[in-house]
């Protein structure tokens, strides 16, 4: 884990007395809603159907126990005692007060946690891969360049008023589970030819009403200008983005507009008059963030151990084993997630009671440390195999253990109607009921790896364009319609799903869930074939033959 | 609207001249850029200050080969979320070694102040009268920078340098 210091607490506490001030001055009425929107977004707070939803950072999705204990008070305390985890590794709380909102900042700024920047037009919170520093085979740690890219972004100068929000997301694994392709700058850390570190740089993805597929701006940037080559990206975007439609004011649209090659001719003018200055990261600044990140006393231990074994002859033990623990870089350790999918809950929700009991376990299994990834789940990323039994005990009793990741009812959704301003139609209830159809771990686990992605509006929170079956909300004449593509994905190989069909109503969805299912068991050329290899195999045809010819 | 200047309030020396108005012989004037442009050898031989508002959507390159002869640069931010002018700043001050005085307009308010600061301006034509007589407390709210801008100010990252040369240098 990144140790904060003096200093980045200082910037935290400071942050916090500026917001206090600008909630006054808002609740004394000298400040106009208009002038303090901004305000409150850079601080994680919009304002929502029912009340001040607060969104919290975890950056590059890592968590400490204790940190974790003060996202369970924050709920008590001020909000209706649960949480929500997000795409994008933040926290959100739904029913707070703008009055309280001062405090409970300052509450989470005891642990080095804050709200900056998790709205507005800047930079958001960077993410990365949520087994960062613990999947076997990753190149390096990703969080040291997300730890510089956090101190970079935060409170930046010139990038503060973008024409938009800006998303970055960083993997340092062959395998993407940072979904970099729909980031506004994805990075991919790898070795080139000379062994030397450095980035493959990305720019232009994003989802939304105008889904692209991020494009190679430059196959490798050195580590040392990490930080002036994305300057140079951000300045050119400041300077030419467009303001005059929201809508087309993400970058991936000025990607688009100019064409990559004219956009990265550009940025690479903008840096060649800007490198080697003083953003340029000598080795020792670097290995002073390094030195920050502090890692487990991992003990001597072997894999498979007598423990385990003997568990695995319990068909539920194995059966979330198999599902939910993944190999770890050191022997004797693994990778658990924990599943915040529930059958018939709302993806993604914590109550204050689980994450105090979360942390617990961090304490006790995990090297005090807890992960938050993309797909809206939990892990303990340094759980020893040989406590992996107890561990799922105590995950079972407090309802994170139901083997369904990666699986169909592992469902990503936005909230929806049900919290969202901005959505038309609901997903929860979508997720829901998908949960509760396909609730036999049997049939889950039959159907293999299946990813369902639910937005309830065109701003595609749940990601539904990158869902193996997406389903996005629309309203016609004041009902609730969905579009049901399929065939994306989020990874290494990243494509924006394929339409199959009109719309249908809400009351329909989860049969047609069901009958893409269900086309795919009968189509697919072995039991391995998974249901995104199906479909590009075969097209959307059969799949919307199926759906459709009854309807 | 108040002018802060070097963390003061203070009269505003430039007399502001609209396109269609003659341009007086004496005193230190302020025009649009169109203007400007339109005959930049006379205007910066005038011998008094000339100063030049220049759009946030036009490239500051163009305004380049005149930089050592205006008096001031006025930047605008036509509303408080258009952050183009803050580009346009530090190019002037980083890249361009504009060394006259940087003026933010429009759209300024206290909650940018730093932010605008760390630019490179060092003149706000302030929108709210208290927002401006909350310059020097409002500027000096921040005591941490994590990047490296012109001003000078020491980042987050080298002051961790510093203090880690200092403690090895101490206990060696």
């Amino acid at each position: 884990m990144y140790a904060y210091d003096e200093i980045d607490r200082t910037l935290i506490n400071e942050r916090v007395s500026e917001f206090r001030d600008q909630v006054k001055r808002r609740l004394s009425g000298e400040l106009t809603e208009d002038e303090f929107k901004m305000l409150r977004l850079m601080n994680g707070v919009y304002l929502q159907l029912h009340a001040y939803m607060f969104r919290v950072a975890i950056p590059y999705g890592t968590l400490s126990a204790d940190q974790m204990r003060k996202m369970a008070h924050v709920a008590r305390r001020y909000d209706r005692g649960y949480g929500h985890f997000t795409t994008r590794q933040n926290i959100q709380f739904n029913w707070i007060k703008l009055a309280d909102l001062p405090d409970a900042l300052e509450d989470l700024a005891k642990v080095g946690i804050h709200a900056m920047q998790t709205s507005g037009n800047c930079t958001r919170n960077i993410t990365t891969d949520q087994w960062a520093g613990v999947a076997p085979g990753e190149v390096e740690d990703p969080r040291i360049w997300c730890e510089l890219l956090r101190q970079y972004s935060t409170m930046h100068p010139e990038f503060s008023f973008l024409p938009r929000k800006f998303k970055f997301a960083i993997t340092a694994s062959a395998h993407d589970r940072a979904a970099i392709k729909v980031h506004d700058i994805g990075l991919r850390l790898h070795k080139n030819d000379g062994g030397e570190t450095g980035f493959e740089v990305l720019v232009g993805g994003g989802l939304g009403r105008t889904p692209f597929i991020g494009k190679t701006i430059k196959p490798f940037v050195p580590g040392r200008d990490l930080l002036s080559y994305v300057e140079a990206i951000l300045r050119v975007y400041n300077q030419y983005g467009r303001r005059d439609n929201i809508y087309k004011a993400r970058i991936k649209i000025l990607v688009h507009e100019l064409g990559i090659e004219k956009f990265a001719a550009e940025v690479e003018d903008e840096w060649l008059a800007m490198r080697d200055n003083a953003l340029t990261l000598d080795d020792e600044v670097v290995e002073d963030i390094r030195s920050r990140f502090t890692y487990p006393h991992y003990k001597q231990l072997t894999d498979l151990p007598d423990e385990l074994k003997a568990a695995s002859a319990d068909p539920h033990f194995e059966a979330w084993r198999l599902n939910s623990v993944a190999p770890h870089r050191r022997p004797g350790y693994s990778i658990v997630t924990l599943s915040l999918k529930p059958i018939g809950g709302p993806p993604g929700d914590a109550t204050a009671d689980q994450m105090d009991a979360i942390a617990d376990l961090a304490d006790k299994y995990s090297f005090g440390e807890i992960r938050v990834g993309h797909e809206q789940n939990l892990a303990l990323p340094h759980v020893a195999q040989r406590d992996l039994p107890a561990l799922w005990r105590a995950l079972d009793k407090i309802g994170v253990a139901t083997p369904n990741v990666n699986l169909v009812t592992d469902i990503i959704a936005c909230p929806g109607l049900d919290y969202c301003s901005l959505a038309n139609t609901r997903s929860i209830p979508i997720a829901q009921e998908l949960t509760r159809r396909f609730a036999n771990h049997d049939t889950a686990n039959l159907i293999g790896r299946l990813h369902v992605n639910i937005s309830g509006c065109i701003n595609a929170c749940g990601h539904h364009h990158v869902g193996h079956i997406g389903i996005l909300g629309v309203e016609k004449n004041g009902e609730e319609f969905y579009q049901i593509t399929i065939g994306g994905r989020a990874d290494e190989h990243a494509v924006v799903g394929t339409l199959i069909g009109p719309a249908v109503p809400y009351a329909d969805v989860a049969d047609v869930v069901e009958d893409i299912v269900e086309a795919y068991l009968a189509l697919r050329a072995r039991p391995d074939e998974l249901f995104i290899d199906a479909v590009k195999r075969l097209g959307v045809e059969p799949f919307k033959e199926r759906v459709y010819a009854t309807r | 609207m108040p002018l802060v200047k070097d963390g003061k309030i203070v009269g505003d020396s430039f007399i502001h001249v609209a396109d269609d108005v003659e341009i007086p012989a004496e005193g230190a004037v302020l025009m649009s850029a169109a203007r400007f442009l339109a005959d930049p050898e006379a205007l910066v031989g005038r011998n008094n200050p000339t100063a030049v508002i220049w759009p946030n959507n036009r490239d500051v390159d163009d305004l380049v080969p005149w930089l050592s002869k205006l008096a001031a640069v006025a930047l605008v931010f036509p509303t408080f979320r258009d952050g183009r002018a803050y580009s346009q700043a530090r190019l002037l001050r980083e890249r361009y070694k504009y060394r006259g005085e940087l003026r933010a307009t429009g759209q300024v308010l206290r909650d940018q102040f730093v932010f605008m600061l760390r630019a490179g301006f060092d003149t706000f034509e302030v929108k709210k009268d208290a927002d401006a007589e909350a310059f020097a407390a409002t500027a000096r709210r921040y005591t941490v920078f994590y990047q490296p801008t012109g001003d000078g100010r020491i980042t987050a990252l080298h002051r961790r340098m510093q203090q880690r040369h200092q403690a090895e240098s101490a206990n060696p």
